[in-house]
């Protein structure tokens, strides 16, 4: 089985937000939510700054926090393999919110609990997810980690990356590109 | 310097994490009285079995008090449920991994144990329910006239009350993404604080409902069961001073595991010291200090061992401020909790 997961070329992305716009007009996001969204950190003293723009979203983890505390089970890996919610499972505990180092959960207006779902209704389609088909500057890349020669893959091979918050111990799948 | 923007802004995740409001810590608390009572009752129920005197331990009333306590807990835990109308998904499914699961199908249990308790007493609680029914006043006789079965709804009792006590705090572990709760003490501190509240409830309930027959009719009777759960007879004063002396000790383990709490803390990596500042100067020292450890703790002690020595008179004014520390240490630990999270070390490069 396939192994999705998500590289993102930081040295390419200007923060320009169309992976966050596409999301919502795909997937239907209430407005003032989002399913992904743009962080900008900056380190260093003036003048000596380095800055990082990165797109960021629900990592899919491998060892899913919010999956394992989900009383109902309406957190669930799927066949795919990708971390999903099903909203008619779902009490709206939020324990799953508490459990996710990322954020990258919230409550939906209409009470379940909704997030990124890698697009697998596209992906199920052998489309890209709705926010990597947008990306202006293709800083985005998606596909198989298992396969050697996919784009991911050679990618995580050939240059430098880094994962978030890896001490949580989650092992994420998007992998950011330096 | 570090700098971090984000663009993301949803509604009780940014900037802070905050789902979950007064519900939680509401439940936490009662659910760890009830806890409390139910290892009271099972030990008052041992002790029956063995022979003793029932009427000097009024703690085999306490289911009824606790299956109304539950009530309340149970309400609070719907009010917080986001999706309320999809709360039978709860119990259609099992999953191990979740304490959240096991606490939903240990509450279940755990109502039907406090009912079978609360009718061992039924007879004397609410005559008129256990003559117009008489298979509940042959229940009641069931386990009343059996020294073995007393015995196991006894040890049934004080084991589902350990698990309700420290499921809450197991469950607050699995937060992985919030350093506050990620350690052991918790489920034992909210065990030993459900006790200390629970001895302070019944203290409080054999004040406030002086002990008196039951009214035989249905309305006043039912009533009388209800608000009456020490049952008809006062207890009695060493029971009273029991009650204050095991209320004394669990308060004194409490402040160890709390202070054994904050040193696991502020001894671990950063993420774990800045939720330990949280509580000790950060937001929340004020509630932490003041709340908790002074009105909550300290001063029961004080007073309480002052009523012991007989250097002032008994009031119930400890055990009310048993009951706010009580409840101001769950708020504290669940806002807190939120409040913490892993600081990205590699961001500090």
């Amino acid at each position: 089985m396939a192994r999705y997961g998500m590289v993102i070329d930081t040295t390419k992305c200007v923060g320009c937000m169309d992976c966050v716009v596409a999301c919502q007009t795909e997937n239907d996001v209430p407005v003032g939510y989002a399913r992904d969204w743009i962080t900008t950190t900056v380190r260093g003293e003036f003048p000596k700054l380095t800055m990082e723009i990165r797109t960021e979203r629900c990592n899919h983890c491998e060892n899913p926090p919010c999956v394992a505390c989900c009383p109902t089970g309406a957190s669930h890996v799927n066949d795919l393999g990708l971390v999903k919610v099903k909203a008619n499972r779902c009490i709206g505990c939020k324990a799953c919110i508490s459990a996710c180092p990322y954020g990258a959960r919230y409550v939906h207006p209409k009470g379940y609990v909704d997030k990124c779902t890698f697009c697998d209704h596209r992906v199920r389609d052998g489309r890209s997810p709705a926010c990597v088909s947008v990306c202006p500057t293709h800083c985005m890349h998606f596909g198989d980690l298992d396969d050697p020669n996919s784009t991911v893959a050679t990618l995580l091979r050939t240059r430098k990356w880094h994962v978030l918050l890896p001490e949580a111990g989650t092992r994420p799948r998007v992998f950011y590109l330096t | 310097m570090l700098e971090v923007t984000t663009t993301r802004h949803n509604p009780g995740i940014d900037p802070s994490l905050h789902v979950w409001g007064w519900e939680i810590p509401l439940y936490l608390f009662v659910g760890g009285m009830v806890a409390g009572m139910m290892i009271f009752a099972g030990w008052a129920m041992l002790r029956t079995a063995r022979g003793d005197d029932t009427k000097t331990f009024f703690s085999v009333q306490t289911p009824l008090l606790g299956f109304m306590l539950l009530n309340l807990g149970m309400l609070a835990l719907l009010l917080d449920l986001a999706h309320p109308l999809y709360v039978w998904a709860v119990y259609i499914t099992f999953q191990p991994a979740s304490p959240m699961s096991w606490g939903s199908w240990v509450l279940l249990a755990v109502y039907g144990i406090l009912l079978v308790s609360a009718l061992v007493r039924l007879p004397e609680s609410w005559p008129w329910l256990g003559e117009r029914v008489p298979v509940l006043a042959k229940a009641s006789q069931y386990f009343t006239g059996s020294p073995a079965r007393m015995r196991w709804l006894g040890y049934i009792n004080i084991g589902f009350g350990i698990a309700v006590g420290i499921y809450t705090g197991i469950l607050l572990n699995t937060m992985v993404a919030r350093p506050l709760w990620n350690t052991s003490v918790l489920p034992l501190l909210f065990l030993v604080s459900g006790l200390s509240a629970a001895a302070a409830a019944m203290h409080l309930a054999s004040r406030v409902f002086p002990g008196r027959p039951a009214p035989l009719s249905l309305v006043g009777g039912a009533f009388a069961a209800m608000t009456q759960p020490i049952g008809p007879q006062p207890p009695e004063k060493s029971t009273v001073n029991a009650l204050i002396r095991a209320d004394v000790a669990l308060l004194a383990v409490e402040l160890v595991l709390i202070a054994l709490l904050l040193m696991s803390l502020a001894t671990s990596t950063l993420s774990q010291i800045e939720a330990a500042r949280l509580l000790l100067s950060g937001k929340f020292g004020l509630v932490f200090w003041v709340g908790v450890v002074a009105v909550g703790i300290l001063l029961p002690i004080v007073l309480q061992a002052l009523e012991l020595s007989h250097r002032i008179p008994h009031t119930v004014i400890p055990a009310v401020l048993v009951l706010v520390g009580g409840f101001a240490l769950r708020w504290v630990l669940v806002n807190a909790g939120q409040a913490s999270e892993i600081v990205s070390t590699a961001a500090r490069l």
